[in-house]
């Protein structure tokens, strides 16, 4: 099988104008008769399923936990690109794609690139109209802050809460539609298969988590929202709940797999305690805007931060890349501590932790605050005080968290912080259309692999989850649709519903059925471990073939030896559990297999094999430039696509950001 | 920060559905750390009743840093437990000393039917907010978004009654059982705006009808709700709602 990107032809600014101008519709009459699914309601799936419901189609929605409002989408810190140029700072559509494009390391595609930019402003826009309270200036219109990896403020933000903000909008939209009739939500509902008849995507398998029942559900298309897949890790950003489950099974049922190995390891994270973490927390980029990150120029220098003099600290980050400073991209933050911490500079009791110090900026805004109120000759402690004000309205809620985790005020001693999974790049392969490789199969957000490339810009996520919801699927979804209104709603007693239901339950009764010693728990960390030490932040050849066997063996002791509690047909958290980390088990293998294939490093995905002199990620464009799109075939089988990527605007060159 | 490790007694819920009669059960968990959150606390008791061939404890969670608003633990009688402004996820065992005894139940209130132990059926808040909780406006309807200009004051307000996260605590905590917090926290963020204006009337009076029906209790005034609130949001809100309602009724007579 070939794989057809389906992009449009005609000029790159061009290509969208065209391809909705030309776009098969779906009449009002017809949209009422044709059903969708939707699975996961977090930002793109939220605004996929409000926007079809608004459009007349007949949408079905799921999500695992008790309200969509709920979906990871919610925890989002620290704000949502657009190329508005409300700062008259040089901002464009063009440069929003450059950025992305640069930041992604040269491998995501450029025409999907494009197409996010140019609908990034509509996305503010459609926002503000739900209520949606982005932060303001006295004036009362909207004010912008600085991501990583741009020189531009093109950031929208509501204080350290952007995520939340903006899935209560989305949420709000979904249960307006839910009211109307449009939407039917299935909340505490988990996906567990695709239903496929002639090759088609007709419907899904569920179950419900309360009462442990699974159901069939048929639909002429289905729409998979369901995030990323970081809790392979065990210790991630992500929910507890986050999983891969949907998108596997999709994956298993014929759509192919994206960059698997594309993982985003955020530099800002609060640093891991002890044995009992059980999940890992971020500390904004945005902090990045007036944090400066350092460790002291000595080893093992235990010392109070405070009593570490300015001349004794190495500000590595603005020692090494002047022209961003501590904005450099995520990568590159991420890269830079562990390269500083595997030295012997961490700090903390682990030794595994960089200082993220706001005493200055703290001191920058005390005198402009003392400057607007006439205080000449404020002193010292006065000043510090006005300034604690402003950073506090700037990121009250993030102080708050770190010191709610740690016990330590962030205001009068330096965070510590450390690099931790956070979002994955990879994810079903879609092409312009964001349908996968089985007809009438979508992935939207982070759930698909498109837009980012090897490395996400910070503040892009939230953005690509509500292009691909409010803006891109609604046009491209009818391209599909329009040949398929002559399809009646196929009856789910149809042998395909039965068979895949069956193939379900039997799935659920092994799991049952196995009655070992370990827990589900104990796996999942064990593979977690594996994943983090031989798939992480760094790779190399020897590593990830052992991970390979590793994982393998894993799998066989997982499947003899797991013990789940309780029965099926009940609430029972650990059978849900068990069923994902039996899939995190099975796509772990999967991306050390990617990682493998990939001998270059770029982006987050760093082969020690593949560096610069200096230490940096070096592409090989010749021999690399492509998207791996893997075919499951059997089991620990799989089979190698290559989308080759071809750069027509942005010409790929070694990223600097020095 | 001094880390040091105890030993607990807990009492839990223990509820096996919706149906069953419930009873509070006591474990004793050993060697826990200061430095770890309230539910890996839990999810250590569950990893020892799975080793000894018990049902774990059936609990809501989710993000664990304090913001998608699943967790929900009444601990010690108190929604979310000792610490001000905080969720259960938040919550860290260094607000604890060794040999404690810690009670912990699930939210208590009509409108919030128990599902299993310390996990409840919170549907009702996404009715209310299917009531009106929303501005109407589809996808591609919008002006540019620096089209309306907003005071400061009234975007920040908004922002802070919109920064509820849904988790119930102010009905769990309520004596009446009462959503006003909930709600009000809603009807302030919309009216607040220009964009909701054109609702305002018809939203509050089809929320405050949809949280009469779903049993949610009347406000007396106790301000627990807001006491309990892990995102601190106002009373000042309930007195918004007050207000609204009051003058959408007089209009739409």
């Amino acid at each position: 099988m070939s794989l057809d990107a389906k992009i449009p032809h005609g000029e790159m600014d061009k290509k969208w104008t065209d391809y909705k101008g030309h776009v098969k519709l779906v009449n009002p009459a017809n949209k009422r008769k044709i059903e969708v699914i939707v699975v996961g309601t977090g930002l793109a799936g939220a605004s996929a399923a409000a926007s079809l419901g608004e459009l007349g189609y007949k949408v079905k929605a799921f999500c695992f936990q008790d309200s969509p409002r709920r979906a990871h989408s919610i925890a989002a810190q620290g704000g949502i690109n657009a190329a508005k140029n409300y700062q008259n700072d040089g901002d464009s559509v063009f440069r929003l794609f450059y950025d992305t494009v640069k930041g992604g390391d040269y491998r995501a595609r450029e025409a999907n690139v494009h197409r996010l930019a140019e609908v990034s402003a509509a996305i503010i826009d459609q926002c503000v109209a739900q209520g949606v309270p982005f932060a303001r200036e006295y004036g009362g219109l909207l004010s912008n802050r600085s991501f990583g990896g741009t020189q531009v403020q093109r950031t929208f933000y509501a204080a350290g809460q952007t995520g939340q903000q903006l899935l209560l909008g989305a949420y709000s939209a979904l249960e307006r539609q839910v009211a109307l009739g449009n939407v039917t939500m299935y909340s505490r509902h988990e996906m567990l298969d695709v239903v496929k008849i002639d090759g088609k995507a007709r419907g899904i398998i569920a179950r419900d988590l309360v009462s442990g029942k699974t159901e069939r559900h048929f639909a002429h298309a289905v729409l998979l929202c369901t995030g990323g897949y970081g809790n392979v890790f065990y210790l991630s950003t992500n929910a507890m709940g986050s999983n891969v489950t949907a998108a596997w099974k999709a994956h298993k049922k014929g759509a192919f797999f994206g960059n698997p190995c594309f993982t985003q390891i955020h530099p800002t994270c609060i640093p891991v305690s002890g044995d009992h973490q059980s999940k890992l927390t971020l500390m904004s980029e945005s902090l990045r805007n007036d944090g400066r990150i350092w460790v002291p120029k000595q080893k093992g220098d235990n010392r109070k931060p405070k009593d570490i003099p300015e001349t004794e600290r190495d500000y590595y980050l603005e020692r090494r890349y002047p022209a961003f400073g501590n904005l450099v991209p995520r990568d590159v933050a991420s890269r830079a501590a562990k390269e500083r911490c595997d030295e012997g500079y961490g700090v903390g009791t682990t030794k595994m932790a960089v200082y993220l110090d706001f005493k200055d900026a703290i001191m920058r805004y005390g005198k402009i605050e003392a400057g607007k109120t006439g205080m000449l000759n404020a002193d010292e402690n006065t000043i510090y005080q006005l300034g604690e004000k402003v950073v506090e309205e700037k990121y009250g809620n993030l102080f708050e968290m770190y010191e709610k985790i740690t016990g330590e005020n962030p205001y009068e001693t330096p965070m510590r912080i450390y690099p931790a999974v956070h979002y994955t790049m990879g994810g079903l392969w879609v092409d312009y259309e964001l349908q996968t490789t089985v007809p009438g199969l979508y992935a939207l957000g982070e759930a698909n692999f498109s837009d980012h490339g090897a490395n996400r810009l910070g503040a892009s996520a939230l953005m690509q989850g509500l292009a691909d919801g409010y803006f891109v699927i609604p046009y491209t979804i009818g391209n599909y649709l329009a040949d398929d209104i002559r399809t009646a709603a196929i009856p789910t007693d149809h042998p395909a519903f039965v068979e895949t239901e069956n193939a379900v339950k039997e799935r659920l009764q092994k799991l049952m059925s196995i009655q070992g010693k370990q827990t589900v728990e104990s796996f999942h960390k064990r593979l977690g471990k594996i994943m983090w030490d031989k798939c992480g932040m760094a790779r190399n050849e020897q590593g990830l073939k052992e991970a390979i066997e590793q994982i393998r063996a894993l799998k066989k002791e997982f499947w003899s030896d797991v013990r789940i509690p309780g029965g099926i047909d009940e609430f029972n958290p650990e059978l849900d559990k068990a069923g994902r980390v039996a899939d995190f088990i099975e796509l772990g293998e999967l991306m050390c297999m990617d990682a493998l294939d990939r001998n270059e490093s770029c982006g987050g995905h760093f082969r020690e094999e593949s560096q610069t002199e200096d230490g940096e990620a070096k592409r090989d464009d010749v021999n690399y430039s492509y998207v791996a799109a893997w075919e499951n075939t059997g089991e620990s089988n799989w089979s190698l696509h290559k989308e080759a990527l071809n750069f027509e605007i942005v010409k790929p060159t070694q990223r600097s950001y020095k | 920060m001094e880390h040091y490790h105890m030993n607990l007694t807990l009492k839990v819920w223990r509820q096996k559905n919706n149906a069953a009669q419930g009873k509070l059960e006591s474990y004793q968990v050993k060697d826990i750390s200061s430095e770890m959150s309230f539910l890996e606390m839990f999810d250590v008791l569950n990893e020892q009743l799975i080793a000894e061939g018990k049902e774990p404890i059936a609990f809501d969670h989710d993000c664990r840093e304090g913001i998608c608003g699943m967790c929900s633990m009444y601990i010690n009688g108190q929604a979310h437990g000792p610490w001000q402004k905080n969720t259960t996820c938040q919550l860290h065992m260094r607000a604890f000393k060794d040999g404690d005894t810690i009670v912990v139940e699930p939210w208590r209130s009509k409108a919030f039917p128990v599902i299993k132990d310390l996990v409840v059926d919170r549907s009702s808040f996404d009715r209310v907010i299917q009531a009106g909780g929303y501005i109407s406006v589809n996808t591609g309807n919008a002006v540019d978004a620096n089209a309306i200009p907003i005071d400061k004051k009234d975007a920040d307000d908004a922002f802070m009654a919109a920064a509820c996260i849904g988790c119930g605590a102010c009905v769990a905590t309520c004596k009446n059982g009462s959503a006003m917090l909930f709600v009000g926290a809603k009807v302030s963020q919309l009216s607040l705006l220009p964009q909701g204006h054109p609702e305002r009337e018809t939203r509050v009076l089809n929320m405050v009808a949809q949280m009469d029906k779903e049993g949610f209790g009347n406000c007396t005034n106790t301000y627990a709700c807001e006491a309990e609130c892990p995102k601190g949001i106002s009373v000042a809100n309930i007195a918004r709602l007050n207000a609204e309602f009051l003058k959408a009724g007089l209009k739409s007579e």
